[in-house]
Parts: C-alpha cells; structure tokens; sequence
C-alpha cells in the first residue's frame, strides 16, 4: 500500500516497514537539524568578516560546533547541565505539542511558564518549612494549576466567542510578564532587600539526584512525556483530542464537544507549560527575581514543531535545544563565536520547519500523509498522528 | 451527425495510446480517444477508472508517460491550462469554479479580460458578446446578475459561456448533471445539442447510464485505466454499458421489494429551524416516517434540508416544534443523545463529516462508539477490542483495505463509504439518517450500500433519505417528500411518482407558475 516500498520478498517486508515507520517520523527533524547546523556555519564564517582584523576562515565552524558538543556532552557534569536546560522545554514541549493535536496554536507557553513558576514560587515559600515531599508536590501542583488557569481563560474566550487563541494568549504574555514584576516588587518581595526579589523556597526545592545540579525535575519530565504519550494515545480523552484536532467537524457530528475540548486542551496545556515554570523555580534559581523569565516558552514552540508534537520525539528534541543552551557558554570562550549563534541556529531551524511540506515532498517522507496540506504549522505538525498510533 | 463524423478528414481532438503511471498504478493505460467536429463523445466509467487521469493529460495539468496528443491532425504537446485554453479546450469543472459575488460577466471575463485599451476593460463589448452568445445556445441571460444568486443550472450555463467566450472549440464538462434537476439536464442537453450542431466537440464524462444513451453520439467506457468498449447508443442499452463499466453483471436498481410499514418512528410537528446566518431554512415542516419504511425527501440543494437534518439528529436546535422518537420527545437532544437513542446517520460529505482521514480505519469505525465498553473501560481504550470488531466489520461490509490500521483517507471512496455504513448500520436502530449516501460512488459501492439500507428497513428501521440525486430517491424510497423553500409541499407514494412531476415540484414548489425567472433578474 506504501508508494514509496520497494518490492521486497515477504520476509524483509515487515522489517522494511518498521524502518520507514521510524524513517517518516525522523526524517523532517534529522534533515532539517543537518540543514540548520550548514547553514550556521556559513553564518559564523561571513560574520566573522565583520569583525576587523579577522581573515576567511573555513575551519572556525567545526571549532565552534565542537566546543558546543562538548560544551552540551563533553563530560557528566556538561550532560546534567544540558539535561537541566533540556527539563523545561520537554514540560514546554508537551504544552505546545498537545495543543497542536487539538488544532490549536498555544504561542502562550511563556505567559503560562511565568505564571506557573509564580504559583510555585507561592506555594514554595508558604511551605518552605513544610516537610520536603508535602512541600514539593503542593508547589508542583500550585504551578501546574496557575499554568492552568493561564490556558483556560484564552480555550474559553476561544469556545464561547471565537477568540483566536494566537490573539488572546499573546496578549496573556504581557499580562503575564507584568502580573510578575508587580508581584516581585510587591506583595512578595523580601521585605528591605536592595532588589525585588522573593523568599527562598526552602523545603520546597527539588532535591539533587544526579551530578552537581541535576534535579528531580528530570525524571518528572520523563514521566510526564510518557504520561500525555499514554494520555493522547490510549485514553478516550486524547482520541478526541487528536479527533477534533484532525477534523472538529467530523467530531462535532460524532457526537464529540469540540468546544468543551478546547476548553480542556488550552487548560491541560496551560498546565503542563506551568509545570516548567514550576521545574525551574523549584530545580534551578529557588527564588523569583523580577526579571525572572527566559526564553523557554518561546523555545517550547520550536520543541512541538521539531517533534511534530509527538510526545515521545519531544524529549531528544528538547535535549537538542537544551544541549544548544547548555553548550554555548563554551563555545563562546573558545571560538569567540557569541552565544546567540544558538538563537540564529533556532531559527534556522524553524524556518525550514516551516519549509518542511517541501522537504517531505523531496523526501518522499511524508507519503502516508498525503492529506495533509501543510499551509500552516498547525497543520504540519498535526500530521503525524497516523505514524505514532 | 454520426453519419458525417466518418467522413471528416481529421478528427478535432484525437488522444493516442495515452499511458500515464503513478507510483503503484497505472491510471491511464494505453487510452485512445478520439472527437469529431460536431460530435459528443461520452466517456463513461466508474469513479478511480482513470476519466480524470486521462482529461488531466488532455488539459496539461499532466504530462502522459508515453502516447500523443493531436488537434486537427496535428501533434501536440500542451504545457499547462493556459496552453489548453489557447489551444480551444476548455473544461466545465463538476464544482463551478465561480466567484459567487461577482456578475456574469465578470466570472466570464476573469483571465480572459477584453480591452477596451492598455489599462480600461471594454465592458460594453464583453456584454454585447455574452448576450449574443447565449442566443446563439438558446438562453437569455443577464451579465449583471451576480452569480450566486444563480440556480445551479444558471451557473452551469455561466461556466460553458465562459468556455465559448473563450473560443472553445472542444469542450470538456466533467459529470455536468450531478446536481441538476431533470429540467435543468434537459436544458442543458439542449445546449450541449446546438453547441455541436455548430461544430463543437463535446466529450461528455458521465456515470449516469441512461444520460450518456441519450446524449452521446459515441460512448467509451474505460476500466481500470484501460478502453474495454466503444458504443453507439443504438447498438447498446444500460445494462450492456453496466458491465462493460463494472466488469461484470450488475443489478443496476435494487429490488426495493414490499415496505410493511409499522407504527411511526420519527415525528416533526411545526419544525422550525433557522441556518448559520439566523435565517429560517426549515419553515414548519410536519413529517412521520414510519418503521420499515423508506421516506425521501426530494429538493434541489439549499432548500432546508442540511438544516432539517441537523435538527434530527441533534446538530442543531429546532427554534420551534417539535421532534419525537418513537413517542418520546427528543427535540434538542445532542448528537450524542441523539445516537444513543438509536438514530445512526451517514453524511453527504464523508471527508468531511464522516471520517477522520488521517486516522486509521479502525478508529473510524468506532468513531461513535470510541467511549463505550467493549472499546473504552472508563478513560482507558481497548485497543484488542477495537481491532477484534475492526475485522468483523471489515469482513462484513466488504471492505477492501490491506488492514484495519492503514489511514482511512488512503481507502477508495466506496470503501470509505462503507466504513461510515458499517459504522452505522452495525447496530439494532430506530432512525436511519441518509444524506445523500452514495454521492460520486461507483456502481457496485452503490448497489452495495442500496442493498444495505434495504435490509436495514426490512428489518424495521425507519429510513430518512435526504439526496439532491432525484434518481436515488425515485429508486428507494416508498414514500417521498418534496422540500421547497424550506416546507414539504408534497408527499407522494414513491412507487408511482413521476420522475417529471417531483422534479417540477422541486424547481417550483408546486406553484402555477414557471421557476423564478433565475438568470434574468439579479
């Protein structure tokens, strides 16, 4: 049935699926990567150009590449590291990704990142001497449900009036950035401390469970992309996610709520993008300071996209773009190239994620999902539900 | 005019040994086709027989693997529509393609713009031009007339104006009657007529039999890629044609055999229901279909009945009146509610309505029923439950699908079809909800479902057969309603009806006069 099988005998034919089975998820994401780290090295070649003094330099690229791998993998402790870049954008992922199977763009990761390490933040410092397991999970769950709230309002707006999510969830960010500030400065800040920032979250914090600051937001990261894998896959719920994703008309006539699912989907969404708030206040920097706030919900996107939003591809596409953050600073001391190349790297790749209805034609990946048109991201990154089933 | 066709030197339009692979098919395989000036060639053939392949070729969007093309004789090699057109083929779409807002003339004069001078289109000409046009073909029509507010016949017209304003001396029309009514087809064979009469020629795709024996001065039928017959119509009749086109004998209108209707089943009482911009579109309707019976509603397109359907089955809700089942009041029930209480419905759209393409077959088949035991415990799927049923269905229904986990859209349309059937006939019911069930199937996917929905009533379903295809309702039902203008002005017995009385009905109400003067007036 597969246009593009070769005519095998009967015996290779299963192993031949399973390979292009695994093939058609991976190609789009490996091609484009191969194609973003060229092009990054003609960037680093031109721009050093412009830097008087320096000369053509055809070798700086593989410098510069392999002081960012061995910066993101070089030894134990640059693999924690990378793993803890990697904890959030794999929560980040999640969000985006499950929100994409529902047909819906959640550019409002970051807004609900923010909200979510502030409902952590919240909870961690009222239980900061609280013993540690009641103190964690309490604040794992205030991010979660803050995150939560963050999705809900814009999934409402969307089924009651048909607000656009990309509108309503973009404009949350500010809400968001500025909700943030004024709690820091405020209600929350230490009282008579020079800068606005919060209390420790004491107990609250993650423990240390690998190397020197790997926390126990990795394996929560794991846990939950196997959990909405499991969720989307083997639950009634997900199957009408990924329905109304694929066709709300064809669900709505089936007797499925499209609106009540988006409701659903933007707050589960919200959530998991507020769980990685929650791993970083909680894993890494155990206080807020106003200018608290990274660019994870925005990497997020790039996450979901890279994975085509499935779950389980998330995690080596977050340790992809975590091993990029992780690895930079070394690069930066040792080939002079400035930490943004990884910004430029990110956005190459994005960019030809967004070319990748044509890469798939080329590469003849994308057979089984013929129907898929591939206008808009939404679409691209929604066709992979017939491989991952 | 058959007579004259043997004797012209060269045939306008002649296609020869057009091969054209795809990966894994070969759509055309060797297709000889040829039209003479003055002449309509039908070609008949199921849906997937390779009739779009082969007018792709003919109109550049495809290039032919091995084979030619000549015009008057001469070879050709046709780059793209643009070529085409230049060359003088032309092609009427089965959907229209018109922008709805804009005039006649306008529609007309899109891509084909006549210049008054460099910069200002010469309108007064370009009218001149579509007026006289359409007398010359029998029709008055107005080029201000904004072509939504057009019957689809009307529209139809605009669409072979548009090719003749072009100067299209072959003329493509790619299943034209499928949403006409029977006046309207007569119209436009007419049309069609005087067009060759004047030296056009015509090929004519149809799966309509009894159209192409009517209109057609030659027919060929292809299958599977390949020309297994060429016709005159006076040396063949339907059932010849039907299995030349199937490959084998088929029986080509269903025994209905004797409805033993039991006590009603679905009641409308005053049902009104308003449509998507707030305007009502089912006007009072009261209506009883019994158990074991098969009631058609005849209508052309847009006279109430998507919107009637919604409110059966719980997509819509009725702004009055009332809607029972089986004595039980479901008026506003969802759809869920709806199913739960024993109404199953199969959609006109099945792309759109019916399916989730991307999804597998088996999920597709379980679409209504996904949250029930056996294939859900609470939250939890049982995926061995899905696939065992899967198969059971797949083995019944007949569907051709290398397994139940390939994506539904992979599957051809009839058994695309018959999954939506097996999903919703698999099941003891009370209402069975038809939209249209067999649009663009092919013979035995229609003769399969036919029979299904016949065994459904016989086992005491209450049947609605809602179709735009006069044909399907006359052939099925035992009693048929006609909608117009959002009520039924009429229910007559189906095994008596009279194909041109429903068929007036439907374009005029049942009113004295004449359809609304449609393409005169805005």
């Amino acid at each position: 049935m597969s246009a593009s099988a070769a005519p095998v005998g009967g015996g290779a034919r299963r192993q031949d699926s399973a390979i292009s089975r695994v093939w058609s998820v991976a190609a789009v994401p490996l091609v484009v990567t191969v194609l973003s780290v060229l092009l990054g090295g003609v960037i680093i070649v031109f721009s050093e150009l412009l830097v008087p003094g320096h000369t053509f330099d055809l070798g700086l690229p593989l410098v510069a590449y392999s002081a960012l791998v061995s910066g993101a993998f070089g030894n134990p402790d640059a693999v924690v590291s990378t793993l803890v870049y990697s904890t959030p954008l794999v929560f980040g992922g999640l969000a985006v990704g499950f929100g994409f199977k529902a047909g819906l763009f959640n550019i409002g990761a970051q807004g609900q990142f923010l909200v979510g390490a502030l409902g952590a933040v919240m909870a961690g410092v009222a239980l900061a001497g609280a013993p540690a397991p009641i103190a964690i999970s309490l604040s794992v769950l205030a991010g979660f449900v803050a995150g939560g709230i963050w999705g809900f309002v814009p999934g409402f707006l969307k089924a009651v009036s048909g607000a656009h999510e990309v509108v309503s969830t973009i404009m949350l960010n500010y809400v968001a950035v500025q909700l943030l500030a004024a709690l820091v400065s405020g209600p929350l800040k230490v009282p008579h401390s020079p800068s606005p920032v919060t209390f420790d979250v004491g107990n609250a914090a993650f423990p240390i469970i690998l190397g020197r600051s790997g926390h126990l937001g990795i394996v929560l990261a794991v846990v939950a992309a196997l959990f909405v894998w499991w969720l989307l896959y083997r639950t009634t719920w997900g199957f009408e996610v990924r329905a109304v994703g694929a066709n709300p008309d064809a669900a709505r006539y089936a007797g499925m709520r499209p609106k009540l699912i988006t409701i659903a989907t933007m707050t589960f969404s919200g959530a998991l993008a507020g769980l990685a708030g929650s791993s970083v206040l909680l894993g890494v920097t155990h206080s807020m300071t106003s200018s608290f706030g990274t660019t994870v919900g925005f990497d997020s996107i790039a996450v979901a996209l890279l994975a085509r939003s499935n779950p389980l591809v998330i995690l080596p596409a977050a340790l992809l773009f975590g091993g990029m953050r992780a690895g930079a600073g070394l690069m930066q001391i040792k080939a002079q190239i400035p930490v943004e190349l990884v910004d430029v790297l990110q956005a190459t790749i994005l960019l030809f994620l967004v070319a990748s209805p044509v890469l798939r034609r080329v590469l003849r990946a994308g057979g089984r999902h013929a129907g898929s048109t591939g206008v808009d991201l939404t679409a691209t990154s929604t066709g992979g539900d017939a491989v991952a089933v | 005019m058959t007579d004259q066709t043997g004797t012209r030197l060269a045939p306008a339009l002649e296609m020869r040994g057009i091969t054209k692979r795809y990966p894994g098919v070969i759509a055309n395989n060797n297709i000889s086709l040829d039209v003479h000036p003055g002449e309509i060639h039908a070609l008949l053939g199921e849906n997937g027989a390779g009739k779009t392949t082969l007018m792709n070729v003919l109109y550049g969007l495809a290039q032919p693997d091995e084979g030619e093309i000549l015009l008057d004789g001469t070879a050709v090699r046709i780059a793209g529509p643009a070529d085409a057109i230049a060359r003088g083929i032309n092609m009427v779409h089965q959907h229209f393609m018109l922008v709805p807002v804009l005039s006649v003339a306008d529609n007309i004069l899109l891509g084909e713009e006549t210049m008054a001078n460099r910069v200002f289109l010469d309108r007064r000409e370009a009218h001149r031009r579509i007026v006289e046009l359409g007398r010359r073909f029998g029709f008055e029509i107005d080029p201000e007339a904004k072509v939504g507010s057009l019957s689809v016949g009307w529209q139809q017209r605009v669409e072979i104006l548009k090719a003749l304003y072009r100067n299209a001396r072959i003329l493509v029309l790619d299943e034209p009657t499928a949403v006409l009514t029977p006046q309207e087809t007569e119209e436009i064979f007419a049309v069609l007529r005087r067009l060759a009469a004047e030296g056009h020629s015509i090929v004519f795709i149809s799966h309509k039999l009894y159209e192409v024996l009517e209109i057609a001065d030659r027919i060929t039928v292809i299958r599977r890629g390949k020309v297994v017959g060429e016709r005159r119509p006076a040396e063949t009749n339907e059932d010849d044609l039907a299995e030349l086109m199937v490959g084998r004998e088929v029986q080509l209108t269903v025994d209905r055999g004797i409805s033993h209707p039991a006590g009603p089943v679905l009641r409308l009482a005053g049902l009104e229901v308003k449509d998507d911009r707030g305007n009502l579109a089912v006007r009072g309707v009261d209506l009883e279909v019994r158990a074991g019976e098969i009631l058609g509603i005849a209508g052309v397109a847009g006279n109430g009945q998507d919107e009637l359907v919604e409110a059966v089955i719980g997509l819509r809700h009725p702004t009055a009146g009332t809607v029972t089942l089986a004595g039980a009041d479901v008026t506003g029930r969802s759809p869920r509610g709806m199913n739960e209480a024993g109404v199953a419905y199969v959609p006109a759209d099945r792309h759109r309505f019916g399916l989730i393409t991307p999804f597998s077959l088996a999920d597709n088949l379980v679409l209504t029923s996904y949250y029930r035991r056996p294939y859900a415990r609470g939250l939890l799927r049982d995926g061995d439950a899905i696939a065992r049923d899967a198969a059971i269905a797949i083995e019944r229904f007949d569907i051709r699908t290398p397994s139940a986990s390939v994506t539904a859209g992979t599957l051809s349309g009839g058994n695309q079809q018959k999954a939506v059937v097996a999903r919703e006939f698999d099941r003891d019911l009370k209402l069975l909800v038809l939209d249209q069930p067999t649009r663009g199937l092919d013979v035995g996917s229609i003769e399969f479902i036919h029979r299904q929905v016949i065994a459904k009533r016989d086992a005491g379903t209450a049947v609605l057969l809602v179709s735009a295809e006069l044909d399907e309702v006359l052939e099925m039902s035992d009693r048929i309603g006609v909608m117009y203008a959002g009520k039924i002005v009429a229910v007559v017995d189906g095994r008596t009806a009279d194909k041109n009385e429903v068929g007036l009905l439907m374009a005029t109400g049942g009113a004295e006069r004449p359809a609304a003067p449609v393409g005169v007036a805005p």
